[in-house]
């Protein structure tokens, strides 16, 4: 939507001098005159009709890809024409900006809608066998139709290896931005220029970190708790640092007033900052499953691919959703393909849910205020 | 700032006569002190562990260095059965790609974020907002999964067309017949398929919403005040976001790009779906076949004996080093930029 100069006031129809005295009609200050919406409808018509002529008819060219950017660019070359037959210059600028500024988040969405509805197309003759939740892939050959094998180790393996990252890091990152928030010191300052300096760490620098320390040097098997520690360690910064910035949101008044009343530190912790804070560490813990659930670079060097249920993280390979995705399509089996979108859809919407819950937890706070 | 709250006084001494300044020492009950160093063990746990990584990294990249010299990083082979080992074209390749990817993402990023703050009706930005929020937490298997089979045969067109036309600038340089047509390419040549060009778009889809909301937060920053002083002088939208919300939030952009750029570095799993690995060093960059940093890590940690496993982990080091350098650039810039002149109206 653009905006010109020349939004001028519409013609008032002259009222008769003694008629009542009606509220004076505000103008509206945004808002196209009907010329702007012809230049508009006409570029746009002439730009389609333009690039049709030339680009399928007249010049080698063919392609979905090359019409619709040659569409767009004839498109801004009429509408800055068109605009420049009656505007001066730089509204003609001004419209030329607007076009770009609304094509990219168009692309960015037509991108990200063909993501998700690509998933779900390709996933859905395996999303739609119910025993897709409720097998697992040992013994099903990557040929065997989709009523036969699922995902269900995955799925499991994708918990259990969450729930030992998430019982590590999030006790160990409230505490330390408890620690850097409340307690202080330069000691304090250490560990955040250190927790920040880590949470630029890579997760599959992470991964691999515990690859060699579990795997290679202490020789540990490669299992669903060697998964969920290198998911922790990749974790942990992140889950301090935004904890950190959720309790220095804390008003500091609450805490000169828990301390006027004659609380100690601890009760004042306990009792206030953290209550205030709730929300807001929900929102962080809830952002960070999420990404633990989606990360496949730390898991693919830890735990293992297996084909079977595992509920036992100690021992043996456990699989998980992102590994799942991964392994089955560089198997490059159609078949296995499809089911890699649907697991991939299992997974995009697990996340989504995660996040629309961290929103409802974030908006809790906001209400209660 | 929450570390500097006031201790609860506690009365310890009054002269009478004078006024003296009234000593305040506090003293802490068990609970409290038990508190105060339970906290600071964990702090310091979580300083252990994070500090390990790190020196862990840097120690097990010592035999390395020891062993190849400075030949490690100009080497850009990777052959371990001869002995013969450098991250040079590694180091290239992952520069290339997130350079590529930025080289996408910073304009879409820049015009979405103007799009939100200062062209959508504001019904529109809350959702938006959520969108783009939304958009970072999808997994980068998921984008992988997208570029390499729906993304990957059009942008192979994309690809042969601007070799064929532009080929004459390095840059877009492909290494074989561009006259054949590109489902009967001669064997033997490089193809288009696996490029980072490609593998940089689904690096893009990556990075492009961590760029967006931080410079769509600076955007957001920009004083109302000026903004409409300008629309008051009749400026146009346009000249209003070039003189006010572009100048101050310079310092968005730049973190924001600097951000995506430290995420692009360390980005594994989808390029690792896209890219056919070739260890070369090469500005072709629409060519099939590169290989980055977490690539090779991917492709080698199973068989490497622990000499290899060392220079993988001196790979990861230096991957580790090039994040952190960039991120602190970033966090130095964005913080730095908040302070810029506000007119108060």
């Amino acid at each position: 939507v653009s905006q010109t100069v020349l939004d001028r006031p519409r013609a008032v129809p002259a009222e008769p001098a003694a008629a009542r005295p009606e509220p004076e009609r505000l103008r509206r200050t945004s808002g196209r005159t009907n010329e702007d919406w012809y230049a508009l409808g006409a570029a746009f018509a002439g730009s389609l009709a333009t690039t049709w002529v030339f680009y399928t008819k007249v010049l080698p060219f063919h392609g979905a890809i090359g019409f619709v950017v040659a569409w767009y660019l004839v498109f801004v070359v009429l509408y800055a024409g068109l605009t420049g037959l009656t505007q001066p210059w730089p509204v003609v600028a001004d419209r030329v900006v607007s076009a770009a500024v609304v094509a990219a988040p168009t692309l960015i969405g037509a991108a990200l809608a063909s993501v998700v509805v690509l998933t779900i197309v390709k996933g859905l003759p395996a999303l739609s066998h119910l025993n897709f939740f409720t097998q697992d892939m040992s013994g099903v050959h990557a040929d065997d139709p989709f009523t036969k094998g699922g995902i269900l180790h995955a799925l499991v393996g994708t918990l259990i290896e969450v729930a030992i990252a998430v019982s590590i890091a999030l006790p160990l990152g409230v505490a330390a931005a408890v620690y850097m928030s409340e307690v202080g010191g330069r000691l304090a300052q250490l560990v955040r220029t250190v927790v920040e300096a880590m949470t630029a760490l890579p997760s599959i620098v992470a991964g691999l970190f515990i690859y060699s320390v579990c795997l290679v040097y202490l020789h540990m098997p490669a299992s669903g708790l060697a998964a969920g520690l290198a998911l922790s360690v990749m974790a942990l910064p992140i889950m301090a640092r935004a904890s950190y910035v959720v309790l220095g949101v804390v008003p500091g008044g609450l805490r000169e007033a828990s301390y006027a009343l004659g609380a100690g530190r601890w009760q004042t912790v306990w009792r206030v900052v953290l209550p205030t804070a709730r929300p807001g560490l929900a929102t962080a813990l809830i952002l960070g499953i999420a990404r633990a659930v989606g990360e496949t670079s730390p898991v693919l060097l830890t735990s293992g691919a297996s084909t079977f249920l595992n509920v036992n993280p100690a021992k043996d390979p456990m699989n998980s959703l992102p590994l799942f995705v991964y392994a089955s399509v560089t198997t490059g089996n159609p078949q296995m393909e499809q089911r890699a979108y649907a697991a991939a859809a299992v997974l995009l919407f697990s996340v989504l849910a995660l996040f629309v819950l961290a929103r409802l937890a974030a908006g809790g706070r906001r209400r209660s205020r | 700032m929450p570390g500097e709250v006031s201790l609860p006084p506690r009365l310890v001494a009054l002269d009478g006569g004078e006024d003296v300044p009234r000593r305040i020492a506090a003293s802490y009950s068990l609970q409290d002190r038990l508190y105060v160093h339970g906290v600071r063990i964990t702090g310091l746990l979580v300083l252990v562990i994070a500090g390990s990584i790190g020196v862990f990294l840097g120690a097990s990249s010592v035999p390395t260095l020891r062993h190849y010299g400075l030949g490690f990083f100009t080497e850009f082979r990777w052959l371990p059965s001869q002995d013969i080992i450098g991250i040079a074209a590694v180091v290239v390749g992952t520069i290339q790609v997130a350079l590529i990817a930025l080289f996408f993402a910073v304009p879409l990023a820049i015009l979405t974020a103007l799009f939100i703050t200062d062209w959508a009706p504001p019904v529109l930005r809350g959702w938006l907002v959520r969108l783009v929020d939304m958009m970072a937490a999808v997994p980068s298997i998921v984008f992988g999964l997208w570029v390499l089979f729906f993304i990957q045969p059009h942008a192979t067109l994309v690809a042969h067309w601007i070799s064929k036309y532009f080929g004459w600038f390095p840059l877009f340089h492909v290494r074989t017949d561009v006259d054949y047509p590109i489902w009967n390419q001669a064997p033997g040549y490089p193809s288009y398929a696996g490029s980072a060009f490609i593998a940089a778009i689904a690096v893009t889809m990556m990075i492009f919403p961590m760029a967006t909301s931080v410079m769509r937060e600076v955007f957001g920053e920009a004083p109302a005040g000026e903004k409409e002083a300008a629309l008051a002088l009749g400026a146009t939208r346009w000249a209003m976001v070039r003189t006010v919300v572009l100048p101050f939030g310079r310092s968005g952009i730049v973190g924001g790009t600097m951000l995506a750029l430290g995420r692009a570095l360390g980005e594994t799993i989808s390029v690792v779906l896209v890219i056919s690995q070739a260890f070369e060093i090469k500005p072709y960059v629409l060519e099939s076949g590169t290989a980055t940093i977490s690539s090779l890590i991917v492709s080698s940690f199973k068989e490497a004996s622990p000499a290899q496993l060392s220079a993988l982990l001196t790979a990861g080091f230096v991957l580790f080093l090039m994040t952190l350098v960039v991120n602190s650039i970033a966090a130095v810039i964005v913080s730095r930029g908040r302070s810029g002149g506000v007119t108060e109206l």
